[in-house]
Formats: C-alpha cells, structure tokens, sequence
C-alpha cells in the first residue's frame, strides 16, 4: 500500500511522508483534524491538512517555545498557554515545581479530546492539578484579563483559519495588558523562508514591536514545518532575552533536555543576516 | 405571467441560457465578453465578463422592460409587498431622486427632515421644488439627529397644506425609526405623497421584529439599498412604489436621469438577491442580530463606549431602533469617532463604516464570522487603553439647525464668489459642505453661513473627517451668492 500525507509548502513545493495508518479524522467546528501513524516520524496531528507535531520532532518546538522564556524568567508563577490544544506546551511547563497555575485557552474542544484521546505523548500532562482548560477565542479571553500573567506563550496555529486573531495587534496588545510588571510573551512566530511565511513572519514581528519595549526573534530547526527554519518571538517588559538569561537558577533545576540547552539559548537569538534585515525593516515605526 | 415563485431568477436564468447558446456578439461592449480586454478579464475573471452584455431581445430592456426584466421586478415587489418594484443601477441615489421628481415639479413644496442624504436635496436643485424643512430631534448625550416627531410634522403639515410629498429618512444611518404609520396616515389625511429613503432599511422587509417597513406601513414609494443590507453589488437598489402611484409615469421619470445601458451585472446581482432574501431572509438577519447583540454586550463591557439600541426609544422621535446597526458612541474615551475610525483602519487592519464627531458605525453584515467580531471588540478595548483621555473641548453635536434662505436651485444657480471659509460668515450659501460618509449636508445651498458652521467645518477637518461638496477640493474656499 502506497499512503502518503501531503502538505503543499508553496504552490510549488510539497513535502509528503509516508503514512501507516490513519488513526482519527474529524471535522470540528473550526477545522479538520487529522491524526496519523507513520515509520518515519511516529505519530502525526495535522490541521486542515497543515502539519502541527509528529512524535519525532515535537520535542524542539515545545522545548523552545517554553525554557527559553522560563530561563529568563523562572520564577514565574502563572502562565497562560493559548492555542496548544495538543499540550505539548503544557507538558513542559508542569517540570517546573514553581508553577502555581497554567491557563489553557484552546478555541477547539475537538483538539484536546483528540490529542487525550491518541496524542498521550503530547496531552498526558493535561491532567495536571494546576492546569485549567478554557474553550475559547484566545482574543476573546485575554480581553477580561489585566495584569495578571507572568508569562503568555501563544502556541498558535497559522495566521489564517482560526489562528488568524492571534497574529493581530489588538491582540498582542492586550497580551501586554493581561501581563504583570516584569511579563514576558513568546509566540510561534512562522519562518523567514519562503516568501508568504516570511511576510507573515514580518507582519507578526511589526505588531510586536508596536506592542513591547522589548521584541527579539530566535530560531529553531523543526523538520517538519516548510523550510525547516523557524522562529519564535520573545517580546517582553523589561528582561532582555540573553542579558537578563537566569544561567544558574535554571541549571540548578535540573532539568533533562533533549534540544534547549544554555548555550543554545544564547545562540538561538543570533540570526542569519537575511532574517536580520526583514525584521529590521519592519522595526522602524 | 406563468406563475413564477421566489425561487426563480429571471434574469440570471436568461443570462445563463445565453452563455450556452455561444451568440457572436456583434452589438456593444466592445470587450467581446472579455476577449477584447485580457488584463481587465484577468483581473475579474472570465465568468464575469462574458455577462457584461448589452440589452437584447432574450434579456430584455431596462428602460422599457416587457419579459425577463419585468419578470424580475415583479417578483421583487412581491417579496417587498409592493405593487411595483424598479430595478435601478444608479444607486438608491437615483431611486431617491426618483421619488422626488414623480411627486414634485418646479416651486412644490416638499417636507423632509434636514438630515436627509445629500441626494434628496440635491434632486431640488434639479427639479426647482422648494423644501420645508422639519429640524430633527437630536440626542444631547449622543450628539445625533432622530428622527421626526409626529407632532412637528403635523405643524408642517397644518403650515404648509400645499406641499406635495413628505420624505422620511427612515432608518437613519445610526439606526433611528419615526413613526412611520402615524406621520404616513398624517400625509395622506393632508392629500400629501410619503416618500421613504430606506437605504439603511432593506431587512425591514424580511427580518422578524424589525421596525416596520415603508410598504407595510403604507407608503407610496420607497427607495431600498439592495446594495447595503440585502447582498447585491454596490450601485445596484430598488425604488418600491405602492397602489396609488402611476407606475408608467415613474418609469418615464427614472428614465429621464437613468442609463440607457443597464448593467447586467448589476441587475443580476439585485435578481439574485432578491431570491436569496425571500427564501434565507429571516435567518439571515437573525444571524446579523445575534452577532451585532453580542458585539454591542461586549462594547459595553469594555467601558466608556456606548453602543446603543432599544433602551433609546421613546415612542417619537425614537420611535424604534435597528438593532442590526452597530453604533457605538465614542466620546467618553474622549476620541472623536472619526479618531477611533481612523486608528481602526490604521493601526488594526480594520475598516469601519464611518465616524463623525461622536460616534462610530460598524457595518456587520451576514458576510462577518464570529472571530472578526472579536478583532472590532478587542481593538476598540485596546483603543480605549492606549488613548484615553479628557473629553474636555470635544465638540459632540453632529446636527446644526440651518437657516434657510433661499432654495436649493435659486442658490445653486445664482450669481456667486469664491471666498475664504471663514470670510464667510453672514453669507448665503451656494453649494453643499459634508462629510462623507454619512453624506447629510453641513451646509446646503441657499444656507446661512454661520460661524458655528465655520468652527464645525474647521473641527471636521482638524479631526479627519473627508469633507465634501464645495468646488474648492479642500474646503478652505466656498462658494456664496454674490450681494
């Protein structure tokens, strides 16, 4: 049997992998969700036909997108993840003991009963006493929120479909609003490569810097997104993202990571000359 | 007829029936159903352009309409209630210049509210008939013009028992009722037409508890916005006419100003949906109600917004209230709604209806997805955080009684001077000054120049409202009749 997923990562470049089996399909509300098998990559969720993890390389995605706020910031008490459906996310903020509470907002439902149901790997920390799931517009939730976050993470999806509010301004702004005094917010950020990612990519950046004294970009290499080149954005109150980096309290943790390392963490922030230039030219207001 | 219902679509059906027969054109456009023009085939698409056609026998006249055009109409005054309907392509500004110039001819007297659409007064310049204005209630804390209470009507009635017609803006922009039944029985008690400008109305014909509409209520003739509410392609409306109006005498009024080469693009658009709202109508606008229901609860919340809806009626000159209108008052933020419009469009990707000096309209239509919804809620919330501030030296009044001297068409066409805007005042007058949108004249010809109207104009444009009317582009000269 030949049983291939396809994405298309432009008009004119599709990445496949060949797939075991099909594990769920589902037409929520706002999306189709899919779950697959394969050999290569394991266990697979897309959405609307977009790849968002596979079991092989989820582990680089959520590690970025929560140790690197969290070695700048480890005594964050209360964190609210928006989108991340999957739970990833989650998963690795529960190592942190100095956690008080997690807020959840995911606009499917669907998302979350999927991802309990055949993504254990990713959803298993869910069950944590201190995360609360709320289904909802995360544009929506965070309006009735102010100064309350010490750290927002918006792991959303792409910037058209539902995700499309959580790349706007009014939305960074209120994340702003809904952060305390010394808050930080990390977002999937999209790639610099090809040119509709990379337009999305600037547009997001403009928006945040608009919004926060402090906007920096890092990367990550994640096989499984088109181009393999993504970024995260570290917008922020008042930590810079390397000088303010909390080196030894976060080593003291202990945590085991298979990706994110110190180091890395300097060096993620330091980007191609190309990436440079784009988000420069969108700095100047 | 042969019994048509309101699922069929003449003249979509006709256009359709000519694609498939493959005619050689040899009549206009001379695009040749696109061929003749790739760039602008490209741009909208092939489907579109081989419908641009030219009058035909298979697809009848709109000057002259005997089979699919006919048809058309007729199914629209039978969805509207009407005893006709026109299909106009000059928008509801023709449809309510139309109106005026079926029941008026030189030196009549015609009653409007002065916070009518540029388009009805404009029809008195062309047509010579005088009106009698009836100064519109107006809100203190809101800033804006009502609409006409039953009693100032009567007493223009009573003064003026020689006019012709009474028009009714009816909703207004914001979403105001009059009391359409009382003032229509009124007019015709007093021998007098009931013109309705319903461009802001057209669900009031199939929407459930909706403020009554100009047919139901017994009116003579109604020009609808099919364009704005009711789906159809912008410029396309519909002017309705009741039992005692001579339908052939209106045609051959329309006929006077109207195109000789209707759009069938246009056309179809209004068949279409006119099909659409007799069969979805009612769930459409109850979909509109619940999502503009939940904008307004939400607005509220954020505080010092208003957006306003039925608490406001009073029975008069707030007779009823659209609740499919999203207006949100905005001075209590202390931004000028055209400030507000202005940051939405600039810094939040967000297009607005429009603002004036108080309020902003959010136009929400079927066409709008729960989420957008939450985009205007979020970003007027993260208006409000960014930019509040004293409301102190707002100007909130939207509405300045006029003084009249002379008519539309006397000032018009008088001898006149171009002047400095503030040399003005103690002048008459002889062009119009607005801001667009909404499009009601600050200034109409024959009109005193006051200098409140100075200060509102130079505040308009300090403000950023796009200003409109004077031959002078930028409204810094205005012509006034020569003394």
């Amino acid at each position: 049997m030949d049983f291939w997923f396809k994405e298309k990562h432009t008009k004119n470049v599709e990445f496949a992998i060949r797939v075991d089996r099909q594990l769920y399909s589902g037409q929520s509300e706002f999306q189709r969700i899919d779950i697959f098998d394969s050999v290569e990559f394991g266990r697979f969720l897309t959405l609307d036909g977009y790849m968002m993890l596979t079991e092989k390389d989820e582990f680089i995605y959520h590690e970025m997108i929560v140790h690197v706020p969290m070695a700048v910031l480890p005594e964050a008490r209360k964190i609210l993840v928006i989108g991340g459906g999957d739970g990833g996310t989650v998963r690795e903020l529960t190592r942190y003991g100095g956690i008080e509470h997690i807020d959840l907002v995911e606009i499917d439902e669907e998302v979350v009963s999927a991802s309990r149901e055949y993504l254990p790997f990713t959803a298993s920390a869910l069950e944590d006493e201190r995360v609360s799931i709320y289904y909802e517009d995360g544009l929506k939730f965070i309006r009735y929120h102010e100064n309350e976050y010490d750290l927002i993470i918006v792991d959303s999806t792409d910037p058209f479909g539902p995700g499309e509010g959580l790349f706007t301004k009014e939305f960074y702004g209120n994340c702003y609003k809904a952060l305390t005094e010394h808050g930080i917010m990390v977002n999937q950020h999209e790639s610099p490569f090809y040119p509709e990612d990379a337009y999305a990519m600037q547009r997001a950046h403009k928006r945040i810097v608009e919004s926060f004294p402090i906007s920096k970009v890092y990367q990550a290499h994640i096989p499984t997104y088109p181009s393999g080149h993504w970024l995260f954005g570290f917008a922020s109150k008042i930590y810079h993202p390397v000088s303010d980096l909390n080196r030894r309290r976060w080593e003291d943790l202990n945590l085991k990571t298979k990706y994110y390392n110190i180091p890395l963490h300097i060096g993620a922030f330091a980007l191609p000359g190309y990436v440079e230039d784009m988000l420069k030219s969108v700095e100047r207001i | 007829m042969n019994s048509l219902s309101q699922e069929n679509t003449p003249i979509l059906e006709a256009l359709k029936q000519l694609k498939s027969m493959r005619v050689v054109p040899f009549d206009v456009p001379g695009h040749k159903r696109g061929k003749g023009n790739r760039l602008l085939t490209e741009f909208l698409g092939e489907k579109c352009m081989s419908v641009d056609v030219n009058s035909m026998k298979p697809l009848d006249n709109l000057c002259h309409p005997v089979s699919v055009i006919r048809e058309a109409e007729e199914l629209a005054a039978d969805a509207f209630g009407a005893e006709h309907a026109f299909f106009m392509v000059g928008g509801t500004t023709s449809a309510v210049q139309s109106m005026v110039l079926t029941s008026c001819k030189r030196g009549d007297k015609i009653i409007m509210p002065r916070n009518v659409h540029r388009s009805a007064i404009n029809v008195l310049i062309l047509c010579g008939a005088v009106p009698v204005y009836i100064n519109p209630q107006t809100n203190d804390r809101l800033g804006i013009a009502l609409g006409m209470k039953v009693e100032d009507v009567k007493k223009a009635i009573l003064e003026h028992p020689d006019a012709k017609a009474i028009l009714i803006n009816n909703p207004t922009y914001y979403g105001i009722c009059s009391n359409l039944r009382e003032i229509t029985k009124l007019a015709h008690d007093h021998g007098m037409m009931v013109l309705v400008d319903e461009a802001h109305g057209t669900h009031f014909y199939f929407g459930k508890h909706m403020p009554v509409s100009a047919m139901a209520a017994g009116a003579d003739m109604a020009a609808v916005s099919m364009h704005k509410s009711g789906g159809s392609l912008t410029q396309s409306s519909f002017l309705l006419a009741g039992k005692h109006v001579n339908e052939g005498y209106v045609r051959q009024v329309i006929n006077l100003t109207q195109t000789t080469s209707g759009s069938y693009l246009l056309m179809s658009s209004l068949d279409v949906s006119r099909r659409n709202l007799a069969i979805h109508g009612e769930e459409i606008f109850e979909k509109v109600k619940n999502l503009v229901s939940y904008a307004r609860d939400e607005i509220n919340k954020i505080g010092d917004y208003y957006a306003y809806s039925k608490e406001l009626v009073d029975g008069d000159a707030i007779f009823d209230f659209d609740v499919t209108k999203l207006s949100i008052h905005t001075l209590d933020v202390g931004l000028a709604g055209i400030e507000v419009y202005d940051i939405l469009r600039d810094d939040y990707d967000i297009q607005a209806e429009f603002g004036d000096f108080g309020n902003l309209l959010a136009y929400v239509s079927v066409g709008d997805r729960p989420r957008d919804i939450e985009r205007l809620v979020s970003a007027l919330s993260e208006i409000r955080r960014r930019f509040k501030k004293d409301k102190e030296g707002m100007l909130d009044t939207e509405y300045i009684s006029p003084k009249v001297i002379d008519t539309p068409q006397n000032a018009f066409y008088s001898q006149k001077e171009q002047l400095p805007l503030r040399e003005c005042a103690g002048r008459v007058c002889s062009e119009f000054v607005m801001c667009y949108p909404p499009g009601i004249p600050i200034l109409a010809p024959g009109e005193l120049v006051t200098p409140e109207i100075i200060e509102y104009i130079e505040y308009a444009a300090d403000k950023g409202c796009s200003l409109t009317g004077p031959e002078d582009m930028h409204t810094r000269k205005l012509n006034v009749i020569k003394k």
